[in-house]
């Protein structure tokens, strides 16, 4: 995995560590005050753990209401995360002096579906890792068109590419193995990921990662990291490129015990399963946003639980069937068009991708899935996904207390007495 | 509202409100809804009020059940009950909201508020969605008739 044309920047950070055995943890992170900001990152630099850091912007940046963002500071009114396209240059280089650098990147965070102010507002300060996608960061969270974020996040690519005048290698994540946190089989949250990860690399990306959020079956997430790194390894045109782990997103265990044997599980799963970064999540994540020490804790924490003697894997962990999923998925969806954001577009209208439960007007949403006996994500149907095994429906019909049931799964399993 | 069928399945309209992304409230709504045979229309999230007003006059339906988990759900929906309850063919159709309506828990006055700005229901977040909304369609008669909406609302045009 090296690249000899490869500069100072996100990527080659965690690859360095990755060859070190080292993995990287991650927080999820954002203040909207600066000396805030700056001691979250300070923290973070110094936590006992490999770490890199994050600027997760408020939500208000996030949906381009830049006026909420100026009354809010104005008023003393605290924010959800950094205003990084608000604040002053100046400001947000004091924030990062001395901490932001090629043995500490940071990576800004916002979940946005036209993200060309704050890819501009990154590349007024020198940050260049960022992360999200034309699907993920648009059908889970509004009601943007899709054609829209396509076009957004072709532009928005392109624009970050300009890093490179500055010596500064663009890097990217896709966010799409996260879709709606829970309750997507494993094998479209691979197709998506991947997929995303070759519209960045069409729109002149370098440098990618490619995400995947722990679900409900450590089982069923190794191979489906096994077919992310199989798929990566098959299709795309960089050769720099990791896997990061997202601590699992759905509803989190309320006990401590439960939310660290959780988190443990999911830096197990990153180390067993071939990752190179761990994006933590914390006790605090279910009630509140977490202060830094908390954060810091979580990082600590899933550093040591990554350097613990991993057990053997639990049976075979060859299955092939995520694999084959992902691939025919992928496949499908390559076929429509040789550009892959038309190929997405026209994916989601034939009904090649549809994100189970996702209600956005471009989702056809005939797709279900549900947690089987074993703990496994299945889907109940497949509406027009191209895949030709059939799905393996539960025997009586799914109703609101069973997607209750389906979603506190997790939370149920972790701060239950068993194990 | 003429709708008078007493046999067909009626449409009921589940919705967010414009700065709320949740969506997984607005699915198990859809569950529910559906249990208790009706048709459902969901908007999803981040509903416009002028989309979801326009989706409502359309759908004509039974009633409108507003769902809002980000703690904004008090202010974002004393604005929207305004502009629906002034449309010409949305002045009589039921409407609830609930979920998490504040940033700091349950509060008696909130729920006056909303009520009295038009709202037929309110339903804070420790109240349990299922016998709520059973008891709700329940006291609904099944064709709603067009004067049962108090004088002091603006009259349909």
């Amino acid at each position: 995995m090296s690249d000899p044309q490869q500069t100072a920047g996100f990527g080659a950070y965690v690859r360095a560590e990755a060859e070190a055995g080292r993995l990287v943890v991650q927080p999820r992170m954002g203040f909207g005050d600066p000396a805030t900001m700056r001691a979250g990152l300070a923290a973070t630099r110094a936590a006992a753990a490999r770490t890199v850091g994050t600027i997760t912007v408020d939500a208000h940046t996030r949906v381009g209401h830049l006026a909420a963002v100026e009354s809010a500071l104005r008023d003393g009114v605290a924010l959800n995360g950094y205003p990084l396209v608000t604040h002053p240059v100046a400001t947000t280089a004091e924030v990062l002096a001395g901490i932001h650098g090629p043995d500490f990147p940071v990576q800004v965070r916002h979940g946005s579906a036209d993200p060309l102010g704050i890819f501009r507002a990154m590349l007024a300060v020198g940050l260049g890792a960022t992360e999200g996608g034309p699907v993920s960061y648009c059908l889970p969270y509004g009601r943007t068109p899709l054609v829209e974020s396509v076009d957004n996040w072709a532009r928005g690519c392109e624009l970050l590419t300009r890093l490179r005048d500055q010596g500064l290698e663009p890097h990217l994540e896709t966010f799409g193995g996260c879709m709606l946190g829970q309750l997507c089989p494993p094998g479209q949250l691979v197709a998506i990921s991947v997929l995303e990860a070759l519209f960045f690399a069409q729109h002149g990306i370098r440098s990618i990662s490619v995400s995947y959020a722990q679900q409900t079956h450590p089982g069923q997430d190794r191979e489906a990291l096994a077919a992310l790194r199989r798929l990566c390894r098959e299709l795309l045109p960089v050769s720099d490129w990791h896997i990061v782990v997202y601590a699992y997103m759905g509803l989190y265990p309320q006990t401590h015990d439960g939310a660290y044997r959780l988190l443990g599980q999911a830096a197990e799963l990153a180390v067993d399963g071939g990752a190179q970064r761990l994006i933590v999540k914390t006790a605090a994540e279910s009630q509140r946003i977490p202060s830094i020490e908390v954060n810091v804790r979580a990082l600590e924490y899933a550093a040591w639980a990554a350097r613990r003697p991993q057990l053997p894997p639990a049976g075979a962990t060859a299955d092939p069937e995520v694999y084959e999923e992902a691939s025919a998925l992928v496949g499908a969806v390559l076929d429509l068009d040789p550009d892959v954001g038309r190929a997405l577009l026209l994916a989601f209208r034939k009904g090649y991708l549809d994100i189970p439960y996702c209600l956005h007007p471009d989702n056809r949403g005939r797709t279900r899935s549900y947690i089987d006996a074993d703990g496994r994500l299945r889907w109940e149907s497949t509406g027009g996904l191209p895949l030709t095994a059939l799905p393996r429906p539960r025997r009586r019909r799914f109703g609101s207390a069973d997607l209750l049931a389906d979603l506190s799964y997790v939370r149920r399993k972790f701060d239950g007495s068993e194990r | 509202m003429t709708d008078v069928r007493t046999t067909a399945r009626q449409t009921v309209v589940v919705t967010s409100m414009a700065s709320d992304s949740h969506t997984w409230n607005l699915v198990f709504l859809q569950l529910l809804l559906e249990e208790l045979g009706y048709d459902v229309v969901n908007l999803g999230p981040c509903v416009p009020d002028d989309l979801l007003v326009s989706r409502c006059a359309a759908a004509r339906p039974a009633f409108v059940v507003v769902s809002s988990v980000n703690g904004h759900g008090h202010q974002d929906g004393l604005r929207l009950i305004g502009t629906f309850r002034s449309h010409p063919d949305l002045a009589t159709i039921p409407v609830v909201i609930g979920g998490k309506l504040g940033v700091a828990g349950q509060d008696s006055a909130r729920a006056w508020e909303l009520r009295s700005a038009g709202f037929d229901e309110v339903f804070e977040e420790d109240t349990d969605p299922a016998t709520a909304l059973a008891a709700f369609a329940a006291s609904l008669p099944r064709a709603v008739a067009p004067d049962r909406r108090p004088a002091t609302l603006p009259a349909a045009r």
